[in-house]
């Protein structure tokens, strides 16, 4: 079952290798006529599509730049001419840094907040935890970004208001100055997670089987932890898995907030450069981080069910 | 029972005047349990009997401390060790709870969670409540495996809920509820979901266990054949209120009110005779040799052969697993045959639902066992009613409401109930309009799977008389299948039993119910309760022979 998930995950990688190439083949005007912009003559294009073997057919270049980028040779930049995968790499790194920041703190705060909130469902902290988080998702993340640097950084001066990392800053350094960045995503995703784990344990609640542990005298938190959780699990996963995704996919506003240098900053740089082979690694990354997630997520759901893992 | 006369005669628990109503936020609801007064000695068993609705499990879970969300003890006392539930703090409730009083489900499936193993479901109260560490509560556990008859009870308890039968899991529910040594148990429906022949050995386990243990129990249960096994004495309810109280015998050989005589008439059930179909005619559906599978692995029915003729009522028994519901769906052709043939009024049938034509469909209607689901809740009773006859006969809108009229008399419902949605009905009235939408249809032939497993005694016994009386009215040939050898017994002329999806025993009802019996359904017969508080004992002796014949015959089979 694990295999054929897996499989699964490759063909839908596969599938999105071939979206964002033809994305990018469809764009009006191509490379050629975008490096040379306003000294195009008939000539000149027709001796740039040469150099760039953009005169040959298109799945031929596809397949060729499909079996680099699975080398890890995405091809060179058009703005500075140097490797794409050179100019990607630091760049991930942050990315991914911030994405690792903010998971370790969102995720156990999340499921730990649900789970509080399920065991005292309808009191006061059940709905204060509610409203709270409920607010945070309302808010747009640039706002709620701004929010924090006029205050964690500019009134108080607690933090920096600009997380500019360079490959060289200590960690501890750079957990400082992303601190503000984590806490605006921590703050949009743990909302959605909370409020899965809080929804998906309380269903499971109403089984037979959390009625049964009732009448066996055991307490409510103890009900909750050991009995309705992890039967709870998998659309938590699955949640989970899909916030991971958006804070390796989705940080773009926040990025550029705190002039972080992350993935989605440079995606968008190459957009409006007309980058073509920056764009299209970072659009094959940010699918492959997706896809991997999702598919993490279903390989752990079924991990976690013993229905599934033993069988009869 | 056993034990000294002085502990035999000591009050384990007194509940008097209890008073159980639904709260609901416009104030009191209906009252679920209306002036329920008993008192349990140590030892001792009480049964609990009446239809759903009689308020059983209510006043068990009660002397948990536990009602169900919207449900509130409103009046009465219940006395335990000097202490009222009723009144008890959430931290002594918690105590009282599988300590003092333990509780089995109906369902064990469900009542098990899944994540878990069972080893660790079971230990848990005793470890929880600081009664025994993990390694004494797991040999406890491991012992009282033993006891309930366990497969490899050394072992069973690393077993996942899922991955043992739903007799063995009835039995380590009650392991579970005996693991911190409580002393009430409050049996639910415990054997309600088994097969009989599986029912015979649960039931058995479960007495050897209180009897042993001196455990004084409740048990509830709708059957009064069940609980005349294992009762000392027994309470009749209906609609909350005690009927009567008395000893078991009493209740059985002489109940003195109506409803208790109805009850107990029912289960003694005569063989009244059944019609019988003329063999002479040409059968109107004939089932040759027919092979079905769900995979290509392991075939579901093997075969299989069946032939109903106008007028028959063929009833095709077997306990769960045996293949009975799949028969149905290749017959109706919702899964299609591997091999062999069915053919209908001289036409063979095509296997699958779109080869057959419209006519064909329209002449071979079935009823499914829950109304509920089978029901779409969002229609009236003219559009489920109704739906049939515009589909097949393409009827205005008058002749179909006119029509619709008419079958809810034939039903006996009330007109008025053409505007109603099916969830303004009773489970049994529910039943009834699925009948009727198969007749809708004007088939020859209905199906009925496991129609009445759902409804209580009495309204079960309503079904069959209105199906009896359809089809002396109309002709209707019925396929009736079913776990309950006492319906056989009544409605049907003629009899398949089924085992692990091959036919072992078919012919006339008579014939197949008297001995010379195949060992399998001699097992089966041998298997439904009798009224008499002697029958587990006799059919536990008798049991081991015919058990081991039934098993050589289905070795060779």
């Amino acid at each position: 079952m694990i295999a054929q998930r897996f499989a699964l995950g490759l063909m839908t990688l596969f599938a999105a290798s071939l979206l964002i190439f033809g994305g990018t083949e469809i764009l009006p005007g191509d490379l050629a006529s975008a490096i040379l912009q306003n000294n195009a003559t008939p000539e000149s294009l027709a001796a740039m599509r040469k150099e760039l073997g953009l005169d040959r057919p298109a799945a031929t270049r596809y397949a060729e730049w499909l079996s680099g980028a699975a080398h890890g040779d995405f091809g060179h930049s058009l703005a500075n001419k140097r490797e794409v995968a050179n100019e990607i790499a630091p760049r991930l790194k942050n990315t991914i840094f911030l994405a690792l920041y903010a998971a370790v703190i969102a995720v156990p705060l999340a499921v730990g907040l649900g789970l509080l909130a399920a065991i005292n469902q309808g009191g006061v902290f059940d709905r204060v935890v509610n409203v709270v988080t409920l607010m945070t998702i309302s808010v747009p993340e640039y706002f709620l970004a701004y929010l924090l640097i006029k205050y964690l950084s500019v009134q108080f001066g607690f933090f920096p208001s600009l997380a500019n990392v360079t490959p060289n800053t200590p960690i501890l350094d750079r957990m400082t100055l992303t601190f503000l960045p984590m806490v605006t995503l921590v703050l949009v995703i743990t909302a959605h997670m909370m409020r899965m784990t809080r929804a998906s344990v309380l269903s499971v609640m109403a089984s037979p089987y959390i009625e049964m542990a009732l009448l066996k005298g055991l307490p409510k938190w103890r009900i909750v932890v050991r009995h309705a959780f992890p039967n709870a699990l998998a659309p938590i996963i699955s949640v989970v898995a899909l916030n991971l995704a958006y804070l390796i996919v989705g940080v773009v506003i926040v990025e550029a907030v705190f002039v972080y240098p992350g993935l989605g900053q440079l995606m968008v740089d190459a957009v409006s450069k007309h980058d073509v082979p920056v764009v299209q690694a970072c659009g094959l990354i940010f699918a492959a981080a997706f896809i991997l997630l999702n598919m993490g997520a279903d390989i752990l759901a079924i991990m976690t069910n013993p229905r599934l893992r033993h069988a009869r | 029972m056993t034990g000294s006369p002085a502990e035999a005669q000591e009050t384990l628990l007194t509940v008097k005047d209890l008073r159980i109503e639904v709260r609901t936020d416009r104030g009191p609801g209906p009252v679920l349990v209306d002036d329920v007064s008993f008192t349990l000695r140590r030892g001792e068993v009480l049964g609990l009997i009446g239809e759903s609705g009689a308020g059983k499990s209510t006043i068990g879970l009660s002397t948990l401390g536990y009602s169900r969300s919207g449900c509130v003890v409103s009046g009465g006392s219940m006395m335990m060790g000097g202490q009222d539930i009723r009144t008890m703090t959430g931290a002594q409730r918690r105590g009282l709870r599988g300590r003092g009083v333990a509780y089995i489900a109906q369902s064990a499936a469900a009542s098990f969670n899944p994540s878990i193993t069972i080893m660790d479901q079971v230990c848990e109260v005793a470890i929880r409540q600081g009664l025994m560490n993990k390694a004494e509560a797991e040999a406890a556990a491991r012992a009282l495996f033993r006891e309930l008859e366990l497969p490899n009870p050394d072992t069973f308890g690393s077993r996942y809920p899922h991955q043992v039968s739903g007799g063995q899991l009835q039995r380590a529910m009650a392991a579970m509820a005996m693991a911190a040594r409580p002393d009430l148990l409050v049996f639910d429906e415990p054997t309600t979901a088994l097969d009989v022949t599986t029912q015979v050995d649960v039931l058995a386990s479960f007495r050897k266990l209180i009897r042993e243990h001196r455990t004084a129990a409740l048990y509830i249960t709708h059957d009064l054949a069940v609980v005349a096994q294992i009762a000392d004495r027994i309470m009749v309810l209906r609609r909350g209120k005690m009927v009567e109280l008395g000893t078991a015998r009493q209740i059985l050989n002489e109940p003195r009110e109506d409803y208790t005589k109805r009850l107990v008439a029912e289960r003694a059930f005569g063989q009244t005779s059944t019609p019988a179909g003329r063999d002479a005619e040409k059968p109107l559906l004939s089932v040759n040799r027919v092979w079905a599978s769900y995979s290509k692995f392991a075939n579901v029915i093997s075969d299989v052969s069946v032939e109903l003729r106008r007028g028959d009522t063929v009833a095709v028994v077997g306990e769960s697993g045996s293949g009975k519901s799949t028969l149905a769906r290749v017959i109706v052709g919702l899964l299609p045959r591997s091999e062999g043939e069915i053919s209908f009024g001289g036409q063979v049938l095509s296997p699958r639902l779109a080869g057959r034509s419209k006519d064909q469909l329209r002449r071979v209607q079935m009823i499914y066992q829950i109304p509920d689901v089978a029901l779409n809740p969002r229609q009236t009773l003219l559009d489920v009613i109704g739906r049939p006859m515009k589909f097949y006969f393409n009827r205005s809108n008058e002749e179909v409401r006119a029509r619709v009229l008419d079958l809810l008399r034939q039903i006996d419902l009330p007109e008025s109930f053409i505007t109603r949605y099916p969830s303004e009905l009773s489970g049994g009235q529910k039943q009834r309009v699925s009948i009727a939408r198969a007749l809708a249809a004007e088939p020859d032939i209905i199906i009925c799977d496991e129609i009445t497993s759902a409804l209580d005694q009495l309204v079960a016994e309503e079904i069959l008389r209105l199906l009896k009386r359809l089809q002396d009215d109309l002709g209707i040939a019925y396929l009736f299948i079913t776990h309950d050898l006492g319906t056989v017994k009544r409605i049907a002329n003629k009899v398949v039993v089924m085992l692990k999806g091959r036919v072992v025993a078919a012919g006339e009802t008579a014939e197949v119910f008297t001995p010379p019996h195949h060992p399998y359904t001699e097992l089966l017969l041998s298997s439904v309760p009798e009224m008499r508080g002697e029958w587990l004992d006799e059919v536990l002796v008798r049991r081991g022979a015919i058990a081991a014949a039934a098993k050589a015959s289905v070795a060779t089979a």
